[in-house]
């Protein structure tokens, strides 16, 4: 690509150099001049349409829209001078010609950009007297609370929808005065990232349903935390007041979601307050009796003798943090125990070398990647910030995207299905298929590999493949290395890390030790989506939530969701990020670390560690990797398999992308959502 | 506007000719498809009595390509792509300022007192429908009444009446000026034609 070539333009008397293609607009914010706007944002198109940031221009007679007007050589643009304020005034006033007065019940009030540049450029009164117009609300689904009559047309909205999320329900319908925003004939809108909807809006037209009348924002604590609802690692800030965590909004990261994150890491949150543990329980007589903390240490104590290597098992959870994980891999070292399944369910990675389980490419790689093939995956519900990344390519990039999976999934772009048998990667990789010419043609091609393969037989077969497809076509080559696996669960990529070199137990050894009536103790850490059949054997729970897993449990360890401790979690870039605690733990619950720390005392092997700074000393001096480089590391994945291609037709799995945790399965915010998109 | 205004029950699709179709769209690149949307829509319009329901706006949102929403948008946008069911005879009266000085709020007087229609109200035997619209573009003739395709000029309350009933006894009418001048010569208050100085 061509170096771009900076040009010189003076902002209020300052000469400043910008990149050709910027915006006028992009110039002031880069020369420290505040630009007030509405309608532009800059993950979105240029609409121009809300007049707000116009400033002067030298030779033009009338102000310029900044926000569309492309930046050149010399020009001279005032931010503060007596038009530009007049203008602005001008514009403002009309503005808050429609607008109600109603801030006082508006729950945009406090964070409303309107509100806040009326503050500056509003009138103070108004000169207009006749009525003003209004707008029936819209009916935008459960998380959209809809009052039109506020809405200043923007099109945020509207552009958010066609060109990120990819629905293309939203528009501006009549026109002029009666621009009404509403979705095609007012159906909810069905996408898994509406709920930014809210957070672009920039007045209270699109609030948030479930936040309704909950809060205003100067009585929140804010903490900036990390989302744990798939692997992608959103960055979030919690807003919390009295103990409670009232809403999740997302957290600018460039490199992982941008501005956005999905309704289920938004909205899963009333999940946290229902069906919590809030105390140790023990089973008695087939019921489970509220016991103290001792109490319940003490039934497992009194079961320690019986635990031999052969017949203890601890299972990892999907939303573990790597703290907890380590600890439960220090008291099974302790205990001269090794069975550690790091994931509940069956999936086939090779963990010889750390590139062969990771999304290498990162999720940045997304924007550079020239040629796409999904293996068995469905971004759209696996991961729905990474399929928003994979559309914004594709729609500014033209990015050419295939894919082979059991059916032909609705993933809001357009791509060529290469039906469910994986053996077509043979005639790909012998250049025998038309493929072929797409790896060839690509600079940067990229395969991820998704939940289908890697639940399947051929897993392995599917993963070596893939490295020498990759390694003909250029796959790996400096800072590029196009080799991806899609993980789903904020806890795999970090369960690996930690116990890939302590134990290689895996799903079908434990099955296989199931059904040989081996396994008689299990240790359940935040486990529920397990589909073993463990009902004969004493199980420890250790969790949150009074979910599937708890059910079965003889002792049941209360401990903290992810917003309620404080812990780090590696993402499938292998990016080990930190999440804080927002809220304390109810009841008597603690953090899961803590837990285990005690209960090892109390079992005579006492860890080596006495607070959470001990803890990661100890657990990032270990071998274990749980460091993360920026850069795209080349190392090809190391996979050993015969090649035989057991089954090759990959199988449907039916997901509800609303419910996939104890959270998320305890919200009603997201069964109400289930409800209206299946 | 809402689901129940705009569905109408056991809708039946209008009969169009796929060879119009293809014509409208030959005019188009084929990559630049969605730029027929107008043309069709008028097209479709006129198939389906003059409105455009749903369904039929949903059909030419899957000839181009374009989402439900987009081909909303464009036939909310534009006034002479009708949303709701008119009558067989669209009445579009200019109330522009030339038609207006020359009479037009006569005309609505008279049309009400004929039919007792008010603007976009629709006869009870679905026959007329009123709507006042901007410039016709035929000032010259002011004031101007447009049925369906026509134009009818140069109106005032009793010949718009005549007009009607004509209509409604089902009697040939000739579009054009009711005065009987030619294009828009020159003529006197008293309809005289020869008019020199």
């Amino acid at each position: 690509m061509d170096e771009l070539r900076n040009i010189n333009i003076t902002i209020d008397g300052i000469e400043i150099s910008v990149p050709q293609g910027s915006t006028v607009l992009q110039a002031c914010e880069a020369a420290g001049a505040e630009i007030p706007r509405f309608c532009y944002h800059e993950k979105l198109s240029v609409a121009g349409n809300c007049r707000m940031c116009l400033v002067e221009m030298e030779r033009s007679p009338k102000p310029i829209a900044s926000c569309a007007m492309p930046a050149s050589d010399g020009m001279i643009i005032k931010t503060s001078s007596e038009m530009v304020e007049k203008a602005r005034k001008g514009v403002m006033e009309f503005l808050l010609i429609n607008h109600p007065l109603d801030c006082p019940i508006c729950d945009q009030g406090g964070e409303c950009d309107l509100q806040d540049q009326a503050l500056y450029f509003g009138k103070g009164e108004t000169r207009f007297e006749n009525s003003k117009r209004a707008v029936s609300d819209k009916n935008m689904g459960p998380l959209i609370k809809t009052t039109m009559t506020r809405c200043i047309h923007c099109t945020r909205c509207v552009r958010f929808a066609n060109e990120v999320a990819g629905v293309e329900d939203l528009g501006a319908t009549g026109r002029g005065e009666n621009v009404e925003i509403s979705t095609y004939l007012e159906k909810a809108v069905t996408s898994e990232l509406s709920g930014n909807l809210v957070d672009l809006c920039p007045v209270g037209a699109l609030t948030s349903k479930p936040y309704q009348f909950v809060a205003r924002p100067w009585e929140l604590t804010k903490t900036e935390s990390v989302d744990v609802m798939d692997a992608i690692g959103s960055n979030i800030r919690i807003d919390s007041r009295d103990g409670k965590v009232l809403r999740i909004l997302p957290k600018n990261n460039e490199s992982i979601n941008e501005e956005w994150i999905s309704d289920k890491s938004r909205y899963a949150i009333d999940g946290l307050s229902k069906q919590r543990l809030d105390t140790p329980f023990i089973k008695i007589n087939n019921k489970l009796q509220r016991v103290s903390w001792d109490e319940a240490f003490e039934v497992i104590n009194s079961k320690i003798s019986k635990i031999s290597n052969e017949n203890f098992v601890g299972i990892v959870g999907n939303q573990v943090e790597n703290e907890a994980i380590f600890a439960l891999r220090e008291l099974f070292k302790k205990l001269n125990l090794n069975k550690i399944l790091p994931f509940q369910k069956k999936l086939t990675f090779s963990k010889e070398n750390r590139s062969s389980y990771l999304f290498n490419s990162k999720i940045e790689g997304l924007d550079k990647c020239d040629y796409l093939l999904l293996i068995g995956a469905n971004p759209r519900v696996d991961s729905a910030i990474l399929n928003a990344r994979i559309r914004k390519n594709y729609i500014h990039r033209d990015l050419k995207i295939s894919s082979i999976s059991s059916q032909k999934f609705d993933l809001k772009f357009n791509y060529e299905y290469l039906g469910s048998d994986v053996k077509i990667l043979n005639s790909i990789l012998e250049k025998k298929h038309k493929i072929s010419n797409d790896f060839e043609k690509a600079n940067f091609p990229m395969i991820i590999i998704g939940d289908e393969v890697l639940q399947s037989d051929c897993s392995l077969d599917v993963q070596k493949i893939s490295t020498s497809i990759l390694k003909k076509f250029g796959g790996f080559k400096k800072n590029w290395n196009g080799f991806n696996i899609l993980h789903n669960y904020a806890s795999t990529v970090g369960a690996i890390d930690i116990l890939s070199e302590y134990s290689d137990y895996n799903h079908s050894a434990l099955k296989n030790d199931i059904n040989n009536n081996l396994i008689k103790f299990v240790y359940l850490l935040n486990a529920d989506d397990f589909d073993f059949d463990i009902s004969n054997c004493f199980v420890i729970y250790q969790g949150h939530h009074g979910d599937k897993g708890a059910q079965l449990a003889d002792v049941i360890l209360p401990g903290a969701a992810y917003t309620e401790k404080e812990g780090s979690y590696t993402n499938l870039e292998g990016r080990v990020q930190y999440c804080q605690r927002a809220t304390f733990p109810p009841g008597d619950a603690k953090e899961d670390w803590t837990i285990l720390r005690a209960l090892s005392e109390k079992l005579g092997k006492k860890l080596d560690f006495d607070n959470l700074l001990q803890l990661r000393d100890i657990m990032f001096n270990s071998k274990t990797m749980l460091k993360f480089d920026e850069n795209i590391y080349s190392s090809e994945p190391k996979i050993t398999t015969k090649l035989d291609f057991k089954s090759s037709k990959l199988n449907y799995e039916n997901k509800n992308f609303f419910m996939t945790c104890p959270i998320s399965r305890c919200s009603s915010t997201m069964a109400e959502c289930s409800k209206v998109n299946i | 506007m809402k689901k129940e205004q705009l569905k109408a029950e056991n809708y039946k699709l209008c009969i169009i000719d796929q060879v119009k179709v293809d014509e409208i769209l030959d005019k188009y690149p084929s990559n630049r498809k969605a730029s027929a949307v107008i043309p069709l829509l008028h097209y479709v319009q006129k198939k389906s009595n003059g409105w455009l329901p749903v369904p039929e706006i949903e059909r030419v949102a899957e000839i181009l390509d374009m989402p439900y929403m987009k081909v909303y948008e464009v036939a909310s946008f534009y006034t002479m792509f009708n949303l709701k069911p008119v009558g067989k005879k669209l009445l579009q009266l200019c109330h522009t300022t030339p038609c207006w000085l020359r009479g037009s709020d006569e005309i609505e007087k008279s049309i009400f007192d004929t039919l007792k229609i008010k603007d976009g109200e629709t006869t009870p035997d679905k026959m007329f429908t009123l709507m006042k619209v901007e410039c016709l573009g035929a000032c010259v003739n002011a004031p101007i009444l447009q049925i369906n395709d026509d134009y009818y000029e140069d109106l005032d309350y009793k010949s718009t009446k005549e007009l009607l009933n004509k209509i409604k006894t089902k009697k040939n009418i000739k579009p054009g000026s009711v005065i009987g001048r030619k294009s828009s010569e020159p003529y006197d208050k008293n309809g005289n034609k020869n008019v020199t100085k």
